[in-house]
C-alpha cells in the first residue's frame, strides 16, 4: 500500500498514457472512409465553431460597412478600368466560344463524355484545425445545407481540397497541401499524369511522374478527373521546381493557384453532371464545315466599318489582322454590319459557352472549364479595343 | 534570476476557479483554430500547450497537471483529422512534467518561465513526433531550426500568458 501511495502519480500517468495509446491503436486499426464521426469530434466542433461563426460574421459586417460606405476612394477609376476589362473579355469570350463550339462538335463526333459542375454552394471559412500537422479548415455549411463528404472545394483561383467530415452546420475541409491528401493531376502541355500530394511542411508535390520526362518549371497543373472528386480541367497550380526524386520518379514542386493560407470564401461543388455531347445540341456538322469556319473570311463591307466607327466601339481601320479575323469568324453576315454590339450579343447568346469564366464566381450553374480557370480569366491584349475610343 | 531549488514547503500552490478552469482552455483552443486563418504566422504558436504549462506550474499537482493536459490535448485532437490522442498523450506528459518540476523549482519569475516553456515545448514536439511517426505512421520531418525558433517564440509568448494567468489564479 505504501508503495502504491508513493508512486500514485506515476501509476496514474502510466494509466492515462496507456489508455490513450490503446485508443490510438484502435483508431489507427479501424480507420476507414465509412467510419462514423466520433462523438468527441462533434462535441469539440460544436463547442468551437459557433464562436468562430460569430466572429466571422462580425468581421464580415464590419468589412462590408467599411467597403460600402467609407472606402469609396478610387471607385470611379476602378469602374473605368473594369469597363475596359469587360470590353476586352467580351472579345476574348467570342473567340473562346468559337473554340468551345468547335470542341463540342468534335466531342459529339467522337461520342465524348463531358463533366459539368452543375451546382456549387458558396461557403465561408470560419476556422482551422489549429495544427501545423493537420492542414484542414472549417466552413460554415454542413449536412443541413446538403454538404457531403468527398465533395470538391474550389475557389476562383483553383482547387482547395475536399470535404472530409460533414457536421450538421459545419464541415471540415482537407486542404490539398495536407500530407494525407491526394488529387489526380495532369500537366497542361505535356499531358503527363501524376498524383498531387501534400508534404509535412505544407508544400504540394506532383508524384509518380517518371524521371525521364521533361517537365519545365512554370507549366500549369490541372485536375485529371481520375480521383473521382474533382472534375477534369480545374486549375491546381504551377510547377515551381523540378528535381530528381526517389526511385524512378521526379520530384515536382507545385505552387497552388489558390492561396491556401488566406482562404475566406470557397465554393463547394455539390453536383457534377456527366453527359455525352449530342449532335442535336450543337447542330450536325461535317469536319469540312468545322475547318471552313476556321479559314480567313472575306473582308467586311465598308458600311459596316463606318457604322462600327460611328458606334465608337470597334474601328476596323485600327484593327489588326488577327483580331479582325476573330470578329468576322463570329459575326454572322446579317449582323456583321452592326459592329461590336452584335459581337457582344453573339457572345452572350451562345448557350453554354464562355461559362468557364464564371466557374469561379458564385453562380449556381457552372460548367467545368475546358481550359484552366486562371488561363481563361487572363485576357489577351486586344489592340482593336485598346485603340478604340470609349 | 536563476532557477532556484526550493523545498516543498516554500512553494506556493494555487488554484483556479471553475469558470477559469473551463473557459481559459476553451478560449485557447478556439483562438488556436481561429487566429492562424487571419494571421498565418500564428500557426507557429501552440496556445493550448502554453495554458497546459501555465496551469500545471501554478497548481503544482501532477495529477491535476496530467489530467488538464490530457483534456486540452484531446480537445485539440478533436479539431484535427488525425486520430484522437496525439496531442492528448503529448500534453499529458507535459502537464505531468511541468507540475512535477513546479514543485521543485521556483517558476514565478520570467526567466524561469521562459526556460521552462522552451524546454517543455521541445518535449511536447518530440513526444508528438515519436507517436505520430511510430504509432500513427504519419510522414513527418524533424527540423531543429524550426523547432528552436518555434520554441523561442512560444516561450516568449508564454511569459506574457503566465502573467495573465497570475491575475486569475487564487492562493489556496
Amino acid at each position: 500500500m505504501d508503495v502504491l501511495g508513493r508512486y500514485r502519480n506515476l501509476i496514474v500517468l502510466v494509466g492515462v498514457l496507456f489508455a490513450q495509446v490503446l485508443g490510438l491503436a484502435v483508431q489507427v486499426r479501424r480507420t476507414s472512409d465509412n467510419e462514423p464521426t466520433r462523438l468527441i469530434r462533434i462535441w469539440a466542433v460544436g463547442a468551437v465553431t459557433p464562436l468562430e461563426k460569430v466572429l466571422v460574421w462580425v468581421q464580415t459586417s464590419t468589412g462590408n460597412v467599411w467597403h460600402n460606405y467609407f472606402y469609396l476612394r478610387g471607385v470611379r477609376a476602378e469602374n473605368r478600368n473594369l469597363k475596359q476589362q469587360i470590353e476586352r473579355m467580351s472579345l476574348e469570350q467570342v473567340r473562346m466560344s468559337q473554340d468551345a463550339d468547335q470542341a463540342r462538335r468534335l466531342q459529339a463526333l467522337l461520342a465524348f463524355k463531358e463533366q459539368f459542375i452543375s451546382q456549387t454552394m458558396a461557403a465561408q471559412v470560419i476556422g482551422s484545425s489549429g495544427s501545423e500537422q493537420s492542414r484542414s479548415v472549417y466552413i460554415d455549411k454542413g449536412e443541413n445545407d446538403g454538404i457531403l463528404p468527398d465533395m470538391a472545394v474550389i475557389t476562383a483561383d483553383g482547387i482547395v481540397g475536399k470535404v472530409l467530415h460533414a457536421y450538421p452546420s459545419t464541415s471540415q475541409v482537407l486542404l490539398i497541401n495536407d500530407q494525407s491528401s491526394g488529387v489526380g493531376a495532369i500537366l497542361e502541355k505535356s499531358r503527363l499524369q501524376g498524383i498531387l500530394k501534400g508534404t509535412s511542411a505544407g508544400e504540394v508535390t506532383l508524384e509518380k511522374v517518371m524521371s525521364d520526362e521533361n517537365v519545365p518549371a512554370g507549366e500549369l497543373v490541372l485536375t485529371s478527373g481520375g480521383d473521382g472528386i474533382f472534375p477534369k480541367g480545374l486549375l491546381v497550380g504551377r510547377v515551381t521546381k523540378v528535381g530528381s526524386g526517389s526511385e524512378l520518379f521526379l520530384n515536382i514542386r507545385v505552387r497552388p493557384a489558390a492561396d491556401l493560407s488566406r482562404l475566406e470564401e470557397v465554393l463547394v461543388v455539390t453536383k457534377i453532371d456527366e453527359r455525352q455531347a449530342l449532335p442535336e445540341q450543337t447542330g450536325a456538322a461535317r469536319a469540312v464545315d468545322i475547318l471552313a469556319g476556321r479559314l480567313p473570311s472575306v473582308p467586311s463591307k465598308p458600311e459596316s466599318a463606318e457604322k462600327g466607327d460611328a458606334a465608337g466601339v470597334v474601328a476596323p481601320t485600327t484593327t489588326t489582322a488577327g483580331s479582325d479575323a476573330k470578329l468576322k469568324a463570329v459575326s454572322p453576315p446579317a449582323s456583321a454590319s452592326s459592329g461590336a454590339p452584335a459581337v457582344r450579343k453573339t457572345a452572350a447568346s451562345s448557350p453554354g459557352t464562355g461559362s468557364a469564366n464564371s466557374s469561379g464566381t458564385s453562380t449556381n450553374a457552372v460548367k467545368a472549364p475546358p481550359k484552366p480557370v486562371k488561363a481563361v480569366v487572363e485576357p489577351k491584349p486586344q489592340p482593336a479595343v485598346e485603340d478604340s475610343p470609349h | 534570476m536563476a532557477i532556484t531549488y526550493t523545498s516543498g514547503a516554500q512553494v506556493e500552490v494555487y488554484r483556479f476557479s471553475i469558470p477559469a478552469t473551463i473557459l481559459i482552455p476553451l478560449t485557447a483552443v478556439f483562438l488556436q483554430a481561429w487566429l492562424p486563418l487571419r494571421f498565418h504566422f500564428f500557426s507557429f504558436f501552440d496556445l493550448p500547450l502554453l495554458i497546459t504549462i501555465g496551469f500545471a506550474t501554478a497548481r503544482r499537482s501532477p495529477l491535476a497537471g496530467l489530467s488538464t493536459g490530457a483534456l486540452i490535448g484531446i480537445l485539440q485532437d478533436a479539431l484535427t483529422h488525425h486520430p484522437i490522442g496525439l496531442y492528448g498523450i503529448s500534453k499529458t506528459v507535459v502537464g505531468f512534467g511541468a507540475s512535477s518540476l513546479g514543485i521543485k523549482l521556483d517558476v514565478e519569475n520570467a526567466g524561469a518561465r521562459f526556460l521552462l516553456t522552451f524546454f517543455f515545448f521541445v518535449v511536447h514536439e518530440v513526444v508528438y513526433f515519436m507517436i505520430a511517426r511510430g504509432l500513427v505512421g504519419l510522414r513527418m520531418a524533424w527540423s531543429w531550426p524550426h523547432e528552436f525558433l518555434s520554441g523561442m517564440a512560444n516561450a516568449l509568448l508564454g511569459v506574457f500568458i503566465f502573467l495573465l494567468l497570475d491575475h486569475v489564479k487564487q492562493r489556496t
